[in-house]
């Protein structure tokens, strides 16, 4: 027998489809034209928000989509981040060089880890996710001439633009946002391909899918590295947006909070993720000191609720996750 | 050339031999029957035959190649299909996205990381759901599905890989009447090229459907020939309502 409950019933394909692009596209030009209105503080609060929602996309795609909790998608953001500012700083700011640095260490490096969480899954693979995670934060820590230590990469220049540094927050936003969106774009994409479709049966049922004739392990290992490449991406882009990368940038703490955010936003939900992540920024940053430091126990507490009140997260409110 | 050539297969788990030195010929385009009292290793040597598990000791050959040491994924794109006996299949799937899973990874197209629009692929799993008679349950979600029709979909996700080897692990366990006349009807339909080996329970459909059958007892092979030898061998008798055991009781 199949352990599985019966699912609510879809709205028909078409509908969704059809309403889901207006959105998506309402949503851009809210996002676009947000900084004409909001305070550099308010504009810049929302870059964060879209640097971690690609992160927590990239994330998702592991998590929702294949079912692989990773609790180390850190290592792979803060390796993006590191990369992308060190260039920035040593050879070019010049756009697209710090993306496509971040993006392509960020790729790298779990490339060559993943071997090792390929094979596993569950809690094994949370663990040992963890422990790479944990790995790659040391490094950062000691590896002083690089990454400056626990004082972390400072005086990273604004990212240029033909030759034109992106001076202010909205300019930055602006950047922020087209990458995000292609970030977004490419793992929704890839969500929607037959290759998305072999993820989702790893996630479902990785043995009938080995007697199907999938290589599974090929498939996560594949997906491992493209997730490792879009956090690094995010990661480029947390540096253009704060012009510095500490070592907090690559920690635990950053990876549970957004594991916490894909499961707010609802595990296998692309946009449930971005919601989730912009939850965790508003809350831990923006409302972080009014709440006097208790930032966290409001998050805490909106976890619990969630996982009590919503089990498939906010992305379950309508209807069927795929 | 016999399909599946097994010779001296065996597999222990600690001082347990669930397989011990087995042999088994299938024919090409056989219905081979693989029956035994529980406990007799049938699981076991299915799942040595299909890669789930490596045989500690001997050789599975498929059609003249040595697969032995080759995975389960290396065997299913050789050519061998399997159901479980214990329906397996995707939770957040329909039965129509189910059967491509399996129609794309056997028909050559590549599974690319950007979608497609196939409508050829629709129309060739919508074919192998009516083939098993799950027509006009395409878009219904698995967990929707009936366990009867679970079976009848785990059959058309098997047949979608165009094995050449076809095994079935208890296909009726769990089945009604009316589905078991469905099933056997279906598997007496397929076309010759495909050869079936089944483990089963039930030794109506065992007669019903099979041409050739093995019979195993305490993991080894008792007896290996047509229905008919089947039914008038003593050994299978006694080894079915524990005759030999009781017989032994009372000689020692």
């Amino acid at each position: 027998m199949t352990a599985v409950e019966p699912s609510v019933v879809p709205a028909t394909p078409a509908a969704r489809r059809g309403y889901g692009r207006w959105v998506a596209i309402a949503v851009l030009v809210v996002l676009a034209a947000a900084p004409l209105f909001l305070a550099p503080f308010a504009t810049s609060t929302l870059s964060r928000v879209l640097v971690f929602a690609l992160f927590a996309v990239s994330l998702d795609l592991l998590v929702g989509v294949t079912g692989l909790p990773s609790l180390g998608h850190a290592a792979y953001f803060g390796s993006g981040a590191y990369a992308a500012g060190w260039t920035s700083i040593h050879v070019t700011a010049e756009a697209p060089v710090p993306l496509l640095v971040g993006a392509g260490v960020g790729a790298l490096a779990a490339a060559s880890t993943g071997w090792i969480t390929a094979r596993s899954a569950g809690v094994f693979f949370l663990m040992l996710t963890l422990a790479i995670g944990e790995l790659v934060g040391q490094v950062a820590n000691t590896w002083e001439s690089v990454t400056g230590g626990a004082n972390g990469l400072t005086g990273v220049p604004a990212v240029r633009i033909a030759g034109q540094p992106l001076a202010n927050a909205g300019f930055t936003h602006w950047y922020v946002l087209l990458v995000a969106a292609l970030g977004f774009a490419l793992v929704w994409t890839v969500a929607r391909s037959p290759f998305g479709d072999a993820l989702r049966g790893i996630r479902d049922n990785e043995p009938r899918m080995r007697a199907l004739g999938y290589s599974t392990s090929l498939y996560k290992y594949a997906v491992f590295v493209l997730a490792g490449g879009v956090a690094g991406m995010a990661g480029s882009l947390l540096v253009a947006q704060q012009r510095l990368v500490s070592t907090a940038d690559v920690g635990f703490l950053i990876s549970s909070l957004m594991l916490l955010a894909v499961v707010i936003g609802g595990a296998g939900s692309l946009w449930g993720a971005c919601l989730g992540a912009a939850l965790v920024v508003v809350v831990r940053d923006a409302l972080g000191p009014t709440l006097d430091g208790h930032g966290p126990l409001v998050l805490g507490i909106v976890f619990v609720a969630v996982v009590y009140l919503l089990p498939r997260g906010a992305a379950g409110l309508l209807g069927r996750t795929r | 050339m016999s399909a599946l050539t097994c010779t001296g297969v065996g597999r222990a788990f600690g001082a347990l031999k669930a397989v011990d030195d087995v042999d088994l010929v299938v024919e090409p385009g056989a219905r081979h029957a693989l029956i035994g009292p529980n406990g007799a290793g049938k699981s076991t040597l299915f799942k040595l035959v299909t890669g789930t598990l490596r045989a500690d000791t001997g050789r599975v050959e498929l059609a003249g190649r040595d697969v032995t040491g080759l995975s389960e994924v290396r065997r299913s794109r050789l050519g061998m299909s399997q159901t479980l006996q214990h329906s397996s299949l995707f939770g957040s799937m329909t039965a129509a996205e189910t059967v491509v899973l399996a129609l794309r990874r056997h028909d050559g197209s590549r599974i690319t990381p950007w979608p497609r629009r196939d409508p050829a692929l629709r129309e060739r799993a919508q074919e192998s759901l009516t083939g098993v008679g799950l027509g006009g349950r395409g878009d219904t979600p698995v967990p929707a599905l009936s366990h009867g029709e679970r079976k009848q979909l785990e059959v058309a996700l098997a047949l979608a890989c165009r094995p050449t080897l076809f095994l079935l692990d208890e296909p009726a366990a769990g089945m009604s009447p009316a589905e078991r006349a469905r099933l056997v009807e279906l598997l007496s339909g397929l076309p010759e090229e495909i050869t079936v080996l089944f483990v089963e329970h039930d030794l109506d459909l065992v007669f019903a459907l099979a041409d050739a059958v093995t019979v195993l007892h305490l993991g080894r092979v008792l007896l290996s020939g047509t229905p008919a030898d089947v039914r008038a061998s003593d050994a299978v008798r006694e080894a079915y309502l524990g005759a030999g055991r009781r017989e032994e009781l009372f000689t020692r």
